[in-house]
This record gives structure tokens, C-alpha cells and sequence, in this order.
């Protein structure tokens, strides 16, 4: 059989998941297997939603090594549930999680793992392309061994539900050599306090070498809180101190899926771009209208970012206003 | 202390990436070759902690020969010495194992490194797996995304700082213990002339373990299709204003 690693956010099955969950049915009728799938605590509550997407059985890992999350133990656990049931292939949603885990889970097993799938098709060898340097260039590659173990990039594959759900059983596994491990534990959590994070912004702010100074994004930080959005940087913003690096934008920062990125004074080098290609739509407003962002974008402003945001602040301020009292 | 550093020789970012003819590598005949920002900043933090706990910090790399200029870079930041296991595989599998090897031969001749730091993910494969396979090889803890180290007044573990979806994870592991950690760390400094003299003459050993090839095998590289399309240009300076937030209207953000 082939089994999908599921990440839930309270409860709910999350997208990269999903994707996952539908490139694993594909898989598994091109091999005539069974889809099982794996979650970690007590997660009947996914049943319904993974019986929608073909899976047969979901597999709980339980023990109170759950309780708290330690990349070691988990996956051990995960290596362990693949060899008692016979898992051929595991997949899952290539975010920072589902990559530490198969990472893991593939260690222990001495198998192969391609992180960072964009296509895969399976048969004897699994033929698949995944994204190196963040998506600057693409590796056609085969995986071969007793378990394959992929990670699916986010927005590879359109979830597709089926059209009668999958009769489903549920099933609880205690892995048994989890308690040796020398490992880690998670001792302590800080919750980020108000602000929107970068990640799930809608729109994002952004601002490079072309902003000039700490001080200068004063005013992205206000188009942000007026749009309801986030700021972000470069990496030259952050090297130069202008901005903690929580807020890069890149390959070595965050990938943003914004639906609109409005980026100030960046020149848009690939590690840039790699990390905002993601946005729906790109608004570059630079000096240079040859600088690579501004070629790539989907709308550009010419001119000197430090005139351009004033004007934009005034009109959008006052545009709100008038909708405002429309209402 | 002692600890160690892994890291890779890549292509300095930002240039345009050639692929070779037969579409298995990269193209260097006209590129400049660095260490991964993540690794930069590793380095960067053996060093730190060496100058506050004492000890001693090794640079390691799984390459070429040529990869002896990194080496030395991470010398020139500080570390004492550098160890150049030679490799050409470009298999994770492969490459964990090369260095899994070199790691226990050095521990066998000289103790454990109390810590041992790699990149997050390399800066051109980025396979996100290698730190880990060595950690479940060498039987030790591994957190990745790590972007703050603070060592135990006693020595005995380590805490080790991530950013989570939500907030900020503290993860506490025992020595000796590995980490994966990610640019955001520390800003690491620019080597000095003294640096980079005593990077000359500082020790390198190379080493040649036998390594199996493993299950990922690269059929070829290819460029990613380039997106036709035209840039609508909203207008010049402060007069584009009205045409921005009639595209912000449009978009339902104002």
C-alpha cells in the first residue's frame, strides 16, 4: 500500500496535505495498492475527510510520546508503522514538518527520500522532477528501493475529492522502540502576538536596498497596517539591519503565498524571486524598469519608492474613506 | 567544547546557473563558488561559541578537491582546522554516509564533538536530508530550522530555538547533539586579514571513506520554463498613485 503522512491545523486536513492525498490515489492506481494514511494522536476526526480522498485506512500512532512534538521520536514511529504495515511508497506535503518527518522516517528505514516533488509517476522506479535552489532550477531524477519516499512541493497538484467517499476503518498503532531514542523535547512555546505573519498574509509590503534606511519603512509599515497586510524585506534590508530576518523574503527567508506582493526598491536577484514568485500578483515599484523584479512582475510603478508611497498612502486613505461613507 | 561544522561548496547565488551538455550538472567554468548562507551562519556560530565555552571548532566538507577553498574560508571566519572528505556523489544518501564515516574516524582518534552544526538544507540541492541521516547514523538528536543555540551552564544539553507557524519553539537536547540551522542566526562577519592569513597555513586533512550509491539517483538538471508575459507599467513616480490604488480597489484591499 501507499501511505500519506496528514498534517492537520486544528482538525482540518490542511491544503498541502490534500495535494498530497490525491498524487498518492493517482500513484496507487497506476500500481493497483491500497491508499492509507498516517496521523499522529488520537485525529479520528480526519476519517471523513480522508474517505473523501480514497484512503482505506487511517493509521493512528499513539503513545505519549504525542503528547509533545520531537522530530526523533516521531519519525522513528513513522519508520516503524511503514515496515509493520508494508508501506511500498510515502508521501506527504513538502512543508518544514513533512520534510523533518520523512527525513527522519526515511533515515531509520535506509531508504531513499526526494524532498520537493513537483511530478511523480511511480512504477518499478518512480520517475520524478522536484525543485532545487528553491525553484531555480529542476532535477529530473528515479527513485528506487523497498519504500519510496516523496515530499510533494505546495501547488503541484489540483485536490481532487472523489466522487462517493471510500469506506474507511481506523486503526491505533503503539510503536514499540520509540522510548530509546536519544533525542529532543520541545520545552517551551512562544504564541507570536498580534501582527499578521508573512506566510498567510494576504498582501505584503516589501522593501529592499532601494528604501534606504530603518527609518524608511515607516512608510511600508503604514501601507501594511492600512491594507491589513504584513512587511517583509530582502536579504539586503535584513544585513543591513534595517529589519529582523523573520521578515526576508526568499530562499533562505520565507516563501510567501500573498494574493498580492508590493515590493519596494527590490532589485529581485533569483533568491528573491524564488521566495515571492508564489504571490498572485506582483507589484514592483523601483528606479530601474530593466531590474529583473520589474521584468517579472505583473504591474510595475518607475520612480523613486520614497515619492510613490506618500501618494499611495494619501489616495488609498482617502479612497477608503469615501467607500466608508458609500457604506 | 568541540564542535564541528558541515558545509558545501555551491554556486555563489545569484548568477545564472549553465547546465552541462549532458544535462547532469552544473556548468563551472564560469562561476564563483561559496558556502550556503545557512552554513555561513553555522560557521559563523561554531566560532561564537568556541570563543565563549573554549574548545575547538572543525570545518568539514563532502566534495571536490576544489572544495578546499571553502574550507579555508570557514578557517579565515575562525575555525581551527578542516577536513575534506572527498566526494562526488551528489546522492544524500551517499553523501550522509561520506560523512557519517569521516565523523566516526575523527571521534575515534580524538573524542566526540559535543555539537555538530549543518545548513538547514544545502543552497543548490537542497535535499533537506543530510544533517538528519548522519544524526540517526551517529545515534543522536537533530533539530532543524534552528536560528538560536544556547549551551547549559553545565554543559550537559543544549537549547535550541526554531521558528514554529505560529510563534517561537524552544527544543532542549542532550549532548552530544546535532543542529540544523538556518540563516537569521547571527550575522556572520567578514574574515579579517590576520583570518585569512592563518587560513593558509591552518591544518586540512582530506580523507577518502568508501561510500555506497543510494536510492535518488539525478537523470538531469533543466532550467525552469520562463513565464511569457508582459509587465503592465502603472505609470511614473508619484503621478502612478491614482493607477496603484485603483488596483488595490480592484483587488477588494481598500
Amino acid at each position: 500500500m501507499l501511505l500519506v503522512l496528514v498534517e492537520d491545523e486544528s482538525g482540518t486536513v490542511t491544503s498541502g496535505s490534500r495535494e498530497a492525498l490525491t498524487l498518492a490515489r493517482g500513484l496507487a492506481a497506476d500500481l493497483g495498492l491500497p491508499v492509507h494514511a498516517a496521523a499522529f494522536g488520537e485525529r479520528s476526526e480526519l476519517a471523513a475527510t480522508l474517505s473523501a480522498y480514497g484512503v482505506s485506512t487511517l493509521h493512528l500512532l499513539e503513545g505519549t510520546f504525542t503528547d509533545d512534538y520531537s522530530p526523533e521520536c516521531w519519525g522513528a514511529a513513522l519508520g516503524e508503522l511503514i515496515q509493520h504495515a508494508g508501506a511500498t511508497g510515502v508521501v506527504a506535503a513538502a512543508s518544514d514538518w513533512g520534510n523533518e518527518v520523512l527525513a527522519h522516517a526515511s533515515a531509520r528505514t535506509g531508504e531513499a527520500f526526494a524532498s520537493n516533488c513537483v511530478t511523480v509517476h511511480a512504477g518499478e522506479r518512480w520517475s520524478l522532477t522536484r525543485v532545487r535552489g528553491g525553484g531555480m532550477l529542476l532535477e529530473d531524477a528515479e527513485l528506487t528501493g523497498a519504500v519510496k519516499f516523496v515530499s510533494l512541493a505546495t501547488g503541484s497538484v489540483e485536490p481532487a475529492e472523489l466522487p462517493v467517499p471510500q469506506q474507511i476503518a481506523t486503526q491505533s498503532f503503539l510503536p514499540e522502540q520509540v522510548g530509546d531514542l536519544a533525542h529532543s523535547t520541545i520545552v517551551d512555546r512562544t504564541t507570536r502576538g498580534s501582527g499578521v505573519s508573512l506566510s498567510t498574509a494576504r498582501v505584503i509590503v516589501s522593501g529592499g536596498r532601494g528604501v534606504g534606511s530603518a527609518e524608511g519603512f515607516e512608510s511600508l509599515e503604514e501601507l501594511a497596517t492600512l491594507l491589513g497586510g504584513a512587511v517583509g524585506c530582502s536579504r539586503v534590508a535584513t544585513n543591513s539591519g534595517w529589519r529582523p530576518h523573520s521578515d526576508q523574503v526568499g530562499l533562505t527567508g520565507t516563501k510567501i503565498a500573498a494574493d498580492l506582493y508590493i515590493a519596494c526598491g527590490i532589485s529581485g536577484a533569483t533568491q528573491h524571486w524564488v521566495g515571492c514568485m508564489g504571490a498572485k500578483t506582483i507589484l514592483a515599484i523601483n528606479t530601474d524598469p530593466e531590474a529583473p523584479l520589474v521584468t517579472r512582475a505583473d504591474y510595475a510603478v518607475i520612480g523613486d519608492v520614497h515619492q510613490i508611497l506618500p501618494a499611495i498612502l494619501e489616495r488609498a486613505r482617502a479612497r477608503k474613506q469615501e467607500v466608508q461613507g458609500a457604506a | 567544547m568541540k564542535v564541528l561544522v558541515c558545509i558545501k561548496r555551491v554556486p555563489a547565488p545569484g548568477a545564472k546557473i549553465q547546465i552541462t551538455e549532458d544535462g547532469l550538472d552544473i556548468d563551472t567554468r564560469h562561476l564563483g563558488f561559496t558556502i550556503g548562507p545557512h552554513e555561513e551562519c553555522a560557521v559563523e556560530e561554531a566560532v561564537r561559541l568556541v570563543a565563549e565555552h573554549g574548545g575547538h571548532a572543525t570545518v568539514l566538507t563532502a566534495g571536490p578537491p576544489e572544495a578546499e577553498e571553502q574550507l579555508r574560508y570557514g578557517m579565515s571566519m575562525g575555525a581551527n582546522a578542516g577536513v575534506l572528505t572527498e566526494h562526488t556523489a551528489h546522492d544524500p544518501q551517499a553523501t550522509a554516509t561520506a560523512l557519517t564515516e569521516t565523523i566516526r574516524t575523527l571521534e575515534s582518534e580524538d573524542g566526540n564533538f559535543d555539537l555538530i552544526l549543518f545548513g538547514n538544507e544545502s543552497a543548490d540541492a537542497g535535499n533537506y536530508q543530510v544533517g538528519i541521516r548522519v544524526a540517526c547514523a551517529l545515534e543522536r538528536p537533530i533539530v532543524g530550522g534552528i536560528k538560536g543555540i544556547e549551551l547549559a551552564s553545565e554543559g550537559a544539553h543544549v537549547a535550541l530555538q526554531r521558528e514554529s507557524a505560529d510563534g517561537i519553539e524552544v527544543y532542549q537536547a542532550p549532548l552530544p547533539a546535532i543542529a540544523a540551522v538556518k540563516e537569521g542566526l547571527n550575522l556572520p562577519r567578514y574574515p579579517s586579514i590576520q583570518g585569512r592569513l592563518r587560513a593558509k597555513k591552518a591544518p586540512l586533512r582530506t580523507m577518502q571513506p568508501e561510500t555506497a550509491p543510494g536510492g535518488l539517483r539525478t537523470v538531469q538538471l533543466r532550467q525552469p520554463p520562463e513565464k511569457q508575459h508582459e509587465t503592465v507599467v502603472l505609470g511614473y513616480g508619484a503621478d502612478a498613485a491614482d493607477s496603484v490604488v485603483d488596483l488595490l480597489t480592484e483587488k477588494g484591499m481598500v
